[in-house]
């Protein structure tokens, strides 16, 4: 670590915390956004994850040494945390701070991309089938079903370890092909009881089309379980691709992913714990995090549990 | 009830149907063949012996059908990389994964609704504030790196259980005595740990949030106002009615536990399903993964509707909406 690197460290985590006071402050202003910080968590998650994407966007400052360089495959091999190796080395000597802020882009982008693919398409579907009803929920419902039913996890190993060398997008992708199948249920079941209140009723009768009522009306009422199930689907998506990557099938090895760090760790855990100790920490950071988040959104969003 | 139960039943198969038709398709049209991740030099006129000897010269659809009336006489075909008949290669493992599955299950659930009672009785107060941050840590956990800190701290460093394995090798190499029984607990432990943890944490807050739910309803505070004493009101009255979204828990838990099965069981080199399923993708036995997403998918289906029955025998007004021919949607 250079000052440099100190410095652009130390500015990242002034920088988190001051975004999440701001929204924080904002938040506290409007009646209904107070209930977000109800939690303490919620104030922490919102800074966690805004340090860890600042590090991913920041990445070429805040990391000292190019995530796939060997820095010396003989003596600096598995080196234990230290003042120059802020979280030590693993064993082919790279930095694994220097991965896990260069893997923060992979694993951040590949968690956000890939719950925004499946909760546009759990959304699309859940909205079509609540809002024609009939043969067309009667279909995509019973493919939910289905798509409920399959092993996930084998659909994915095979998916991309069959197609050999699969690029970035394809894994994405992938991944949010089979995730959409919650949230199009959760979607379906709101759009069914809002179709026919009032505000709908009479945009159709002022006729308005199909399209614009569904986008325009029903959907931003839906919003809230939209919303939440797309902050734990980031996580959800997060955690799946470090279980891809640890089975060695996820983000292809010189590009450093949390979950492939883990992997390249687990051969030295007894000597070098720390190479998979802060990829593992740095993820559920993440997922702790959007929970957290999620939690407090739920709280604001859905005025129905307001009792408790 | 029946009628519901008969629809149900043939809905459940025909989605059983569906999940083995994509599976084969998929796993048919991906590239590469078999027989080159069997053998890499294999010679081509040995390769196209075995290959018409499986029959995957024909089209696809001669052999779905194939497939499909040799599922019908209760034969799931025969494994290329395992040379023997899948059906002894399942025989073998899924026992492993049942046990394994089988202890996690009973710690999630034991653990997970413990705990989940108990903060909600200490609501908001120290003891929940604290069990409230250790279960969303845990809950937030990717399975596999819990299980190899586990691995690290209690079988490295301390040595209290073994690295990995069903059971000793060398003392128990099949399970025939007291000892052995033993034995293969003492190997089930840190495998067993590290699912039943992830998974108790996540039904701990499930079953505090259930648990808060039905706290403001009426008829608890008529039993408090009535003067029940307060571990009643909490056994009887909040707890029953709480258990009714636990059993939709309960029938999330079995994707759950499949998924994990796979990555644990690799790690602690467990010879169940989920390790089968995944050697079975990586060396291209149609057969054999056909066979364990089928078993996969029939385990998830047939959960999900024990969880609806359940909620009818728990819950008479679901009872009442199914015997009138409604669907009974799960909350």
């Amino acid at each position: 670590m250079r000052l440099g690197n100190w410095l652009a460290l130390f500015v990242a985590v002034v920088l988190a915390a001051e975004i999440a006071r701001l929204v924080r402050q904002r938040a506290l202003r409007r009646e209904r956004w107070r209930r977000f910080f109800n939690h303490r968590t919620t104030s922490w998650g919102l800074g966690i994850l805004a340090f860890l994407i600042i590090i991913a966007i920041a990445a070429p400052l805040v990391a000292p040494y190019p995530p796939g360089d060997p820095l010396g495959i003989v003596d600096l091999k598995n080196h234990a945390p230290s003042w120059t190796f802020l979280l030590g080395t693993d064993v082919l000597s790279r930095d694994v701070w220097s991965r896990l802020a260069w893997g923060a882009r992979v694993s951040l982008g590949i968690g956000a991309l890939g719950a925004l693919v499946a909760v546009s398409l759990g959304t699309l579907v859940g909205a079509s089938a609540g809002y024609y009803r009939r043969w067309v929920d009667a279909l995509l419902m019973r493919g939910v079903d289905v798509g409920l039913a399959l092993p996930r996890i084998f659909i994915l190993l095979m998916a991309v370890a069959l197609w050999d060398g699969l690029p970035f997008a394809a894994l994405v992708l992938a991944i949010g092909l089979t995730s959409w199948f919650g949230t199009s249920r959760l979607v379906r079941a709101e759009v069914l009881s809002l179709r026919e209140r009032d505000f709908v009723v009479a945009a159709r009768a002022l006729g308005a089309e199909t399209g614009r009522i569904i986008f325009r009306h029903v959907l931003p009422n839906a919003a809230a379980p939209i919303i939440v199930s797309a902050a734990l689907g980031v996580g959800n998506v997060l955690l799946l691709e470090a279980s891809l990557s640890f089975l060695g099938i996820g983000v292809a090895p010189p590009n450093p992913s949390w979950g492939n760090m883990i992997a390249d760790g687990a051969s030295t855990i007894y000597t070098a714990p720390w190479t998979i100790l802060f990829p593992g920490l740095a993820i559920s950071l993440v997922v702790m995090s959007l929970n957290a988040v999620a939690d407090g959104l739920r709280d604001t969003l859905d005025p129905r549990e307001e009792a408790a | 009830m029946i009628a519901w139960l008969v629809r149900r039943l043939v809905a459940s198969l025909a989605i059983i149907f569906a999940v083995v038709t994509f599976v084969f398709i998929l796993i048919h049209v991906a590239p590469g063949k078999p027989c080159a991740e069997i053998d890499i030099d294999a010679d081509p006129a040995v390769c196209a012996a075995l290959t018409k000897q499986f029959g995957l010269d024909k089209p696809l659809h001669v052999q779905y059908w194939r497939y499909l009336v040799e599922l019908a006489h209760g034969n799931f075909g025969y494994s290329f990389s395992l040379h023997r008949p899948v059906r002894d290669a399942l025989a073998e493992t899924i026992p492993f994964t049942l046990q394994l599955a089988g202890a996690a299950l009973v710690l999630d659930f034991l653990l997970g609704l413990g705990l989940g009672i108990y903060q909600a009785v200490r609501v908001n107060r120290l003891p929940d504030v604290i069990l409230g941050n250790a279960t969303l840590f845990l809950y937030s956990l990717p399975t596999f790196w819990l299980a190899l800190i586990l691995m690290l701290v209690f079988a490295e460093k301390l040595a209290w259980f073994p690295v990995s394995g069903p059971n000793d090798p060398i003392i128990c190499p099949i399970v025939d005595s007291l000892y052995c029984v033993a034995d293969r607990v003492w190997h089930l432990v840190l495998p067993a740990l590290t699912l039943g943890l992830v998974g108790a944490a996540g039904t701990a807050r499930f079953q505090r949030a259930a648990m808060l739910e039905v706290a403001n309803e009426d008829y608890v505070r008529t039993a408090r106002a009535k003067g029940v004493p307060e571990r009643r009101v909490v056994l009887c009255h909040q707890l029953r009615n709480a258990l009714l979204s636990f059993i939709t828990r309960f029938g999330l838990a079995f994707p759950f536990l499949l998924t994990g099965a796979v990555l644990i069981e690799r790690i602690f080199a467990w010879p169940g399903m989920g390790r089968l399923a995944f050697e079975g993708i990586l060396t291209r036995d149609y057969p054999l993964v056909t066979a364990t997403a089928l078993i996969a998918s029939t385990v998830v289906v047939f959960g999900n509707l024990l969880a609806d029955i359940l909620m009818g025998v728990a819950d008479p007004r679901l009872r009442v909406r199914a015997s009138a021919d409604v669907e009974i949607v799960p909350a």
